[in-house]
């Protein structure tokens, strides 16, 4: 385990140098990188603050921190949904945001699918944009839909379907495309807990199956240190890395990984770093 | 319940099982004998309002020999309405004429013009203010200025016109910006990419189609259908009080001009009988536009769900 924290804003290349310091498993190819991000707001917040982060292939990164730290922000600049105010975004292999579009699915904190439209149809939607047809996208839509278990379901309305089954059809949408990188803001947080377990060992599965690299935003210690493979902390005020903990545990992992005594150790580190994380902040 | 008190030897396992069978069989019964009984109730009452009310007033007319071309009887109403329907029947299709197609008209200049604000900004300064200086103006008072431009069916239809416009315009502009902000987002991420062999003023444009294809169409639906339902109601008074101030002139002649004609002629029994056939059309064009909207958004929107579970 190797997990460092810093008091200092100035912590930045801490974290790099413990992903750079990753062991076998993640000895993936550099994938994206967010090179010395800020973003300040229109109305002068400043969201982010010399933010570097950068994501190799295969890798699970949890994006953990308390609200308000700029992790969300950091999400959608890496997704080009709005531009950073300072910094670059180098992408293995060149091009900018729009260029890798096709490589990116995201995931929102609410399953955002189109109430008008059938779980197939909403599942279609990114292939429709890119202008496939009905008939060519078929496949993909009904593999995507039984990757996430709702084969059963292709022709119900979002009305007609729990809170986990629309999070699923949005897991679908986002994997419809193929996506190399499945970014992922908060998209449990508004579940039971116990839909919650069943969605984590749903995204460790899929991971798997799909061999895509994720980007997972949240504010739970115990989601992040069970799905990762590197824990990204972060605090507020400005917006800003404190610490990286890598989460060297076997995978895949299933629900025997929460009892095991590493996966305590692993929680308490996590929850210290968060706790750093919060003392820098008088306003909570 | 009786045979598991008087049974303590049972076992303890089955009693919360039948127990909730019982319960859910009793409350799956309850609710559908108390909403057949609510049904009876919604139909039953106004119709026997309507009996009471109707039958007072024949009654009322008759004890006090109120005379007919003051106060006419239900009675005398249905009669002049049988004798007189060629007449009348014919100014009823007058008036369905102007009302659909000042609705029909209103629809594609509301909706046309709601899609080229949704479009363009410039276009939405420009005409928006006037879209509403119109409707604010009584189009009672429009009417006899477009009587003097106008020839009398023309100038009637635009007061239908006018009236039905506005709901259909604000509604749908409404409706069109009413898109869940996260889905715009996703749109930004899907479907934003310009096209490569377009400037970049068309690949906006192109993309801006799009998203109100996609998108700002579908989610606008709902409140488009809710403007429908108002306009339907605002083409028939529209068309009804431009019938009124265009009086006695002109061959055409509406439901309206019945009534007026018929006040001049103390012929009150053919007056109320208008008034019914109006009232009646206004209820029917309500209930056609209801079940329209309900037919395209049962499937998916709220408003058109029905209550039981």
């Amino acid at each position: 385990m190797t997990a460092q924290t810093a008091p200092s804003p100035a912590s930045t290349p801490v974290a790099r140098a413990s992903s750079d310091s990753g062991s076998a498993p993640r000895s993936g190819a550099p994938l994206v990188a967010l090179a010395g991000i800020d973003k300040v707001f229109q109305n002068g917040t400043i969201a982010l603050s010399g933010l570097d982060l950068g994501i190799r292939e295969g890798e699970f990164v949890s994006l953990l921190g308390p609200s308000g730290c700029g992790k969300s922000t950091a999400l959608r600049i890496l997704a080009g949904l709005i531009p950073a105010s300072r910094g670059a975004i180098d992408w293995a292999g060149g091009g900018d945001a729009e260029a890798h579009q096709r490589d990116i699915g995201f995931v929102f904190q609410e399953p955002t699918l189109m109430p008008w439209a059938n779980v197939a149809d909403n599942v279609y939607l990114p292939l429709r944009l890119r202008g496939v047809s009905r008939r060519a996208a078929s496949q993909a839509i009904d593999s995507c839909l039984s990757l996430v278990g709702l084969e059963q379901f292709a022709q119900s309305y979002p009305r007609e379907l729990s809170g986990g089954m629309k999070m699923r059809v949005s897991i679908a949408r986002a994997l419809s495309l193929r996506p190399k990188l499945l970014l992922m803001d908060e998209p449990f947080a508004a579940l039971d807990e116990i839909t919650r377990f069943k969605l984590n060992d749903d995204i460790l599965r899929l991971q798997k199956e799909f061999g895509c690299t994720i980007v997972f935003v949240t504010h739970s210690v115990f989601e992040s240190v069970y799905l990762s493979s590197r824990i990204v902390v972060m605090a507020a005020r400005p917006g800003r890395i404190i610490a990286g903990i890598d989460v060297d545990a076997p995978r895949p992992r299933d629900r025997d990984f929460r009892t095991t005594p590493a996966y305590g150790d692993y929680c308490r580190t996590a929850s210290e770093a968060l706790h750093g994380a919060m003392g820098h902040d008088e306003h909570l | 319940m009786n045979a598991q008190t008087s049974n303590p030897a049972a076992d303890p396992a089955t009693q919360p099982a039948d127990s909730a069978t019982l319960a859910l069989t009793a409350s799956d019964d309850a609710p559908r004998r108390g909403r057949d009984f609510t049904l009876v109730l919604r139909i039953g009452l106004p119709l026997a309002l309507f009996a009471i009310v109707v039958w007072s007033w024949e009654t009322y007319v008759r004890v006090a020999e109120v005379p007919h071309y003051i106060l006419p009887a239900p009675s005398r109403i249905m009669e002049t309405m049988i004798a007189d329907w060629p007449l009348l029947f014919g100014s009823l299709l007058q008036t369905l004429e102007t009302t659909f197609l000042g609705l029909s008209l209103a629809i594609m200049g509301g909706v046309g013009l709601a899609v080229l604000l949704s479009l363009s900004r410039a276009v939405e300064y420009s005409l928006y203010p006037y879209a509403v200086v119109l409707q604010v103006t009584p189009v009672v008072a429009i009417a006899p200025l477009l009587l003097i431009y106008m020839p009398q069916e023309t100038a009637v239809l635009t007061c239908a016109w006018i009236v039905a416009f506005f709901p259909i315009l604000s509604n749908t502009t409404l409706g069109l910006q009413s898109v869940d902000r996260n889905l715009l987002e996703l749109f930004d991420l899907y479907g934003s990419a310009r096209p490569k062999w377009a400037p970049r003023w068309l690949g906006t444009f192109i993309i801006r189609v799009k998203a109100l294809y996609y998108l700002r169409g579908p989610a606008a639906l709902p409140y488009f259908l809710g403007g429908l339902k108002i306009a339907g109601g605002l083409a028939l008074i529209g068309a009804v009080v431009a019938e009124i101030a265009a009086g006695s002139a002109g061959a055409g002649s509406g439901l309206a001009y019945r009534i007026i004609e018929s006040q001049f002629r103390l012929n009150i029994p053919r007056l109320f009988a208008a008034l019914v056939l109006l009232s009646l059309t206004g209820v029917i064009i309500f209930l056609a536009m209801s079940a329209f909207s309900h037919m395209l958004l049962r499937r998916w929107h709220e408003s058109a769900i029905s209550q039981d579970k």
